[in-house]
């Protein structure tokens, strides 16, 4: 490749045109600044394009468009999850809490048909470990494990870091664990029942 | 007294304006917003900055020389303040209209100088101390080319009273005593036959009475720009290097009156600017034939159209230098010391002698 030396320009007049270029260069830049970026959607094709214009953006007043689809805040549609455990056991970062109780008669079912039949007294998602890599969400059978365009959710005492899904209050997950217990005892006294019946047959 | 209380009361009006704009304008420049909280578009900002200022503790520090620490800011705003005294506002408002006021201002804010010494000195502050000397290393070599230009806007005029100066550049240049039965031709020159004095405008401004004085003027600008301590010659303050140079010792209520100083020598000096170079208070709008511009944007003299007009024409004209000076600092990166010396000594010196010489030769091509 050749390659071309730069010639250092001297004498007045060239000095003198670059003083001009630059005041002419601030002029320009002082001349735009009643430009600013506009709010485009990322499908945009300037969306990553600023030629001009102020780049300050003030913040809480306003905000650049986000995609819909990022690695933001998680939000777990508690409704449609069937308690299946896999994003916790998929999460690298194991930031995710979940406690199951089975439930005593079938709950309903989630938005795609799917049967529910355990409670989670405990679904709690720690966003302060957690790495944002999405893992979960695609694991998720029922899809009720989403990100959303949420990014701003700074808070001052990090225990409100982790987030609580449940929708069982602790008195509720109480009565459910007892129905459970009743109805296993139950089941158990029936086994037994059962088989001592089996027993006095044979 | 009055003329004392109105001229304060100016020049803390502007040098707020100053403050806000210097803000605005950096940031404009480099693509940012500048403040936008306080007030709309915050235009609030610099006066809280001041209040801000003045609820602050006022530090001396133990090792300092207390006399000399705490009299320096006083003398130095004083010695700015004290040039204000003899700048020709409008046609007839003038705090002081003393007969050698060119002169006088020359004198005045050379004192200026020994302020900052002491500010420096006083303030047992190697930063400090090294700011200070350097500050004045830089004003008293600039006082030189400056004091040239001027000279020769002097040498021209033939007059060192800034209010008869400001006469000569406009189309009431017969309503001064003594100056009667003068006339304005075009560029100064008779023979060329053209009278400028009933047309006015830009045509009779001191920069194109006699265009020798457009070098003048730059060379002034410069020099004014290295006085007032201003970038590209703000290395007595050079925040990368020195802090902040000779006031870093101070806070609080004298940090703001060293603070008011600057700033009233940025205004000081680009109205002296405007006034020997720039028609002074004389309207930039030439009468042409049937269309009065300058009639009627000059108001009538010792009426409120002609005090406003004249404040008007003169304060804007001030503007436009004190934008240009913000503008060069935040275009042009601040000069070595030696590159500093080397431009006042060895090229504004000698082109600013050459100035007045070829300015003397005009003169007598004037009249
Ligand atoms: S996004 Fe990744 S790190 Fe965060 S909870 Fe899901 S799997 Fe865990
Ligand atoms: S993978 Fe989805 S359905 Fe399963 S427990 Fe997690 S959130 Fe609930």
């Amino acid at each position: 490749m050749e390659r071309s030396s730069v010639t250092r320009k001297t004498g007045f007049w060239e000095v003198v045109k670059s003083l001009l270029s630059g005041l002419q260069l601030t002029w320009r830049h002082f001349r735009n600044a009643d430009k600013r970026r506009a709010p485009v959607p990322v499908m945009d094709d300037n969306y990553f394009n600023q030629p001009e214009g102020l780049v300050t953006l003030t913040y809480p007043y306003e905000a650049i468009p986000v995609p819909e689809n990022g690695r933001y805040r998680l939000h777990n549609e508690i409704d449609d999850c069937i308690v299946c455990d896999l994003c916790a056991k998929i999460c690298p970062v194991n930031c995710i809490t979940i406690e199951s109780v089975k439930a005593t008669e079938e709950i309903g079912m989630t938005s795609d048909g799917t049967k529910k039949r355990l409670y989670a007294p405990v679904f709690d998602i720690d966003m302060a470990k957690c790495c944002y890599c999405g893992l979960c969400t695609t694991v998720c059978p029922t899809d009720c494990l989403t990100m959303t365009p949420v990014y701003d959710f700074a808070e001052v005492d990090i225990k409100n870091m982790i987030y609580h899904f449940t929708d069982l209050t602790p008195e509720k997950a109480e009565e459910k664990k007892q129905l459970l217990a009743k109805q296993q005892e139950e089941m158990a006294a029936a086994k037994a029942a059962a088989l001592a019946a089996r027993k006095q047959q044979g | 007294m009055l003329a004392f209380l109105l001229t304060l009361m100016l020049l803390l009006g502007i040098v707020i304006v100053l403050a806000y704009a210097e803000r605005k304008v950096a940031a404009f420049m480099q693509d940012r917003m500048g403040p936008t909280e306080a007030g709309p578009f915050g235009s609030l900002q610099s006066v809280l900055d001041v209040l801000k200022l003045l609820q602050k503790e006022d530090i001396v520090p133990a090792a300092a020389d207390q006399k000399l620490f705490k009299l320096a800011p006083i003398l130095i705003f004083a010695a700015v303040f004290a040039g204000f005294a003899v700048i020709p506002f409008t046609p007839d408002l003038i705090p002081a209209g003393i007969g050698i006021g060119v002169f006088y201002l020359l004198a005045i804010i050379s004192l200026d100088v020994v302020g900052l010494l002491m500010a420096g000195w006083g303030s047992n502050n190697k930063y400090a101390m090294l700011g200070a000397m350097r500050s004045v290393a830089q004003i008293v070599s600039y006082e030189i080319p400056a004091g040239l230009a001027i000279l020769s806007v002097v040498m021209i005029c033939q007059s060192l009273d800034f209010q008869e100066i400001s006469y000569q550049q406009g189309i009431l240049l017969n309503r001064f005593p003594g100056l009667e039965f003068e006339t304005n031709w075009l560029f100064g020159i008779e023979a060329l036959g053209i009278n400028t004095t009933n047309i006015g405008g830009i045509t009779t401004w001191n920069i194109f009475r006699a265009p020798i004085l457009l070098v003048a003027f730059v060379i002034y600008f410069i020099a004014s720009l290295a006085e007032s301590n201003r970038a590209p010659f703000d290395i007595p303050e050079a925040e990368s290097e020195l802090v902040a140079g000779f006031h870093v010792e101070y806070s609080g209520f004298r940090f703001a009156v060293l603070f008011l100083a600057e700033y009233s020598m940025m205004v000081l000096v680009s109205l002296v600017a405007v006034i020997l170079f720039l028609g002074s208070w004389n309207t930039p709008l030439p009468n042409l034939t049937a269309l009065k511009f300058a009639n009627w944007t000059t108001g009538t003299v010792g009426e409120l159209s002609g005090i406003l007009w004249g404040g008007f024409w003169l304060l804007s004209k001030t503007f436009v230098l004190l934008f240009l000076q913000l503008q060069i600092r935040w275009t042009y990166p601040r000069l070595r010391v030696d590159q500093l010396m080397h431009l006042c000594w060895k090229v504004l010196t000698p082109v600013a002698l050459g100035i007045v010489l070829l300015a003397g030769i005009w003169r007598l091509l004037m009249v």
